[in-house]
């Protein structure tokens, strides 16, 4: 391994691990989504992707407006706490830009199918789905007798992605990251998926990982590449570093119900910065500033030093 | 009549509050099951516990959640799990005492659709999906919705069952083995509804100030039970008017 460890720019990981066809977990529940990913996929344009989210959110809306995608795996499609994601509805209801393949889940069901593929299991089983019609329009959600009893419980099939994009506050070189917060469903995407890039707020040394390690969730033996990427989750938030940018999910709410606008909004957003750093340069120090919380700061732990 | 002095929301997200009283453990959504749930923490339910699928339990948010994934949840709180955490150890486990839903269409037996209008190949309205209700509606021990009353959504048949209810009435829920006792209360904006009969049907069980059971049968899309006794809600309070409008929403998001 070089000095420099697994850092890459965001375009040298994209370039490198996601390919077209190929599935793609850009993971994160509402916060640490990283939409700096997600739109160096639009840049490069990625064609055909198997996009896998829980909630899809605005990145998913803006990568399917973008064409990229041929396939949604998802559990929740809506723009959280706002309204409908217009872009994946057209592609939905009127196959604009492209017909999309839906396969459904609930959350638990998804958070089961990472599990599962996360942890070598053939399958992973749930109370849910019995008495749900989810059972006849995805036939990967199987009812099946319970081993040692007498009922029925549902069953999903292990999910395995070829890649999962994760954003965090910190990892060092090696890929250690270290998140807190809402931990969704990261670890589990992480160990589940082939490939993994991690993009975080700040690149911090070995020691600062293992001063902590209780709050290491993805350790750098499954990590592919880290990208150090400030605002890399802008609009959304991280926790502890900004708020979410509400502002830009009412925006996308109004101009996403016209995919002309949308595509007018890729071409100044996306296809016309070059890459995320002059993104956040084009937002702006003073609107960002805005998004940075009161600092509430938990206390230390002692760990203790034994030897 | 003279104007009541508040809004049929402002009427809503009280009683929802009220009927959470003395609950311990709520599955919270984000809107009006918000708003309710920490009015009903200010009144009748001073130690219940929030909890919600992004991995939060004993929330003590300092500002109206902008979704059920705000950050202002995760500062503050007892506990920050992950999702596999959340939904296998307190919502499977039988740790939620009371789960909050609402959807696009109900049925007469507290089935609920948030999947779709229309055919789900070709739909008129792709509606947002399960998320975590349906998991909620299998395995709360206790299910209370929440929705305006309109005849859209009120139907007699649902164009997709998302979350399950008492299914096709009488004992078929259990008869399946749901872990969860299913729907016990329709809040609405108009009345509110139970299933306190054997057929677990929906019934009319108590009207706001100024409805009357006509108004209510008008937004139901089926010939609407009444319970045998039909009781009559009071109006919020001072105390409940101003810890909504000064305290929980003082933007007035959800008047």
């Amino acid at each position: 391994m070089t000095k420099g460890g697994k850092l890459v720019s965001m375009r040298e990981a994209i370039a490198t691990y996601v390919s077209d066809s190929c599935s793609v977990a850009v993971e994160g529940f509402t916060g640490f989504i990283c939409f700096a990913a997600g739109h160096e996929i639009i840049r490069q344009r990625r064609r055909d992707l198997t996009l896998i989210r829980m909630t899809p959110d605005l990145v998913y809306d803006q990568m399917i407006a973008a064409g990229t995608a041929k396939k949604l795996i998802f559990s929740y499609t809506g723009n959280p706490g706002v309204g409908s994601l217009y872009c994946i509805r057209r592609a939905v209801e009127k196959a604009i830009p492209l017909p999309l393949e839906l396969e459904e889940y609930s959350h638990y069901g998804l958070v089961g199918r990472y599990a599962a593929g996360a942890s070598g299991l053939p399958f992973f089983p749930l109370r849910s789905y019995i008495g749900s019609d989810m059972l006849k329009v995805n036939p990967l959600i199987k009812v099946i007798d319970e081993p040692y009893g007498t009922g029925k419980i549902a069953v999903v099939p292990p999910l395995n992605p070829d890649v999962a994009i994760l954003h965090a506050q910190r990892a060092d070189r090696q890929g250690n990251t270290q998140l807190w917060g809402l931990l969704g469903m990261q670890k589990e995407v992480a160990f589940a998926s082939k490939h993994v890039i991690v993009a975080v707020e700040e690149v911090v040394e070995e020691s600062v990982i293992r001063a902590d390690p209780n709050r290491t969730l993805i350790p750098g033996l499954i990590v592919n590449a880290v990208v150090h990427e400030p605002y890399g989750a802008h609009p959304s938030y991280v926790q502890g570093y900004y708020d979410r940018d509400n502002e830009s999910y009412l925006t996308w709410d109004k101009l996403s119900q016209d995919h002309a606008a949308v595509l007018a909004w890729l071409d100044e957003w996306v296809y016309g910065v070059e890459n995320h750093a002059a993104y956040v340069r084009k937002i702006g120090q003073a609107r960002l500033d805005k998004l940075k919380p009161e600092p509430l700061l938990a206390p230390s732990v002692d760990y203790g030093r034994y030897r | 009549m003279s104007e009541p002095g508040y809004t049929a929301s402002e009427m809503m997200i009280v009683v929802a509050a009220r009927v959470l009283k003395g609950a311990r453990t709520v599955f919270v959504g984000v809107g009006l099951p918000n708003i309710a749930c920490n009015l009903a923490r200010h009144t009748v339910a001073p130690d219940m516990e929030l909890i919600y699928e992004s991995g939060v339990y004993g929330a003590r948010p300092e500002r109206l959640p902008l979704s059920i994934g705000d950050p202002t949840l995760v500062s503050g709180a007892t506990s920050v799990v992950s999702m596999a955490d959340l939904f296998g150890l307190y919502l499977q486990r039988g740790l939620v005492e009371i789960g909050l839903l609402g959807g696009a269409q109900v049925d007469r037996y507290g089935n609920l659709n948030s999947t779709v209008i229309g055919d789900y190949a070709k739909p008129k309205t792709r509606l947002p999906g399960s998320g975590g209700a349906c998991e909620i509606a299998t395995n709360a021990r206790r299910t209370f919705m929440i929705m305006r009353l309109k005849r859209r959504a009120f139907v007699e048949k649902l164009d997709f069952v998302t979350s399950p209810g008492h299914l096709t009435g009488g004992d078929s829920r259990a008869r399946l083995g749901l872990p969860g006792g299913g729907p016990e209360l329709m809040i609405t904006d108009k009345a509110i509804l139970n299933f306190d009969n054997p057929e677990r049907e929906m019934q009319l069980s108590a009207l706001y100030l100024g409805v009357v059971v006509n108004d209510v049968q008008a937004e139901i899309g089926w010939p609407l039970k009444l319970a045998k006794r039909i009781e009559e809600v009071t109006a919020p309070s001072v105390e409940e008017l101003r810890l909504i409008r000064e305290e929980l929403d003082p933007n007035g998001m959800y008047r």
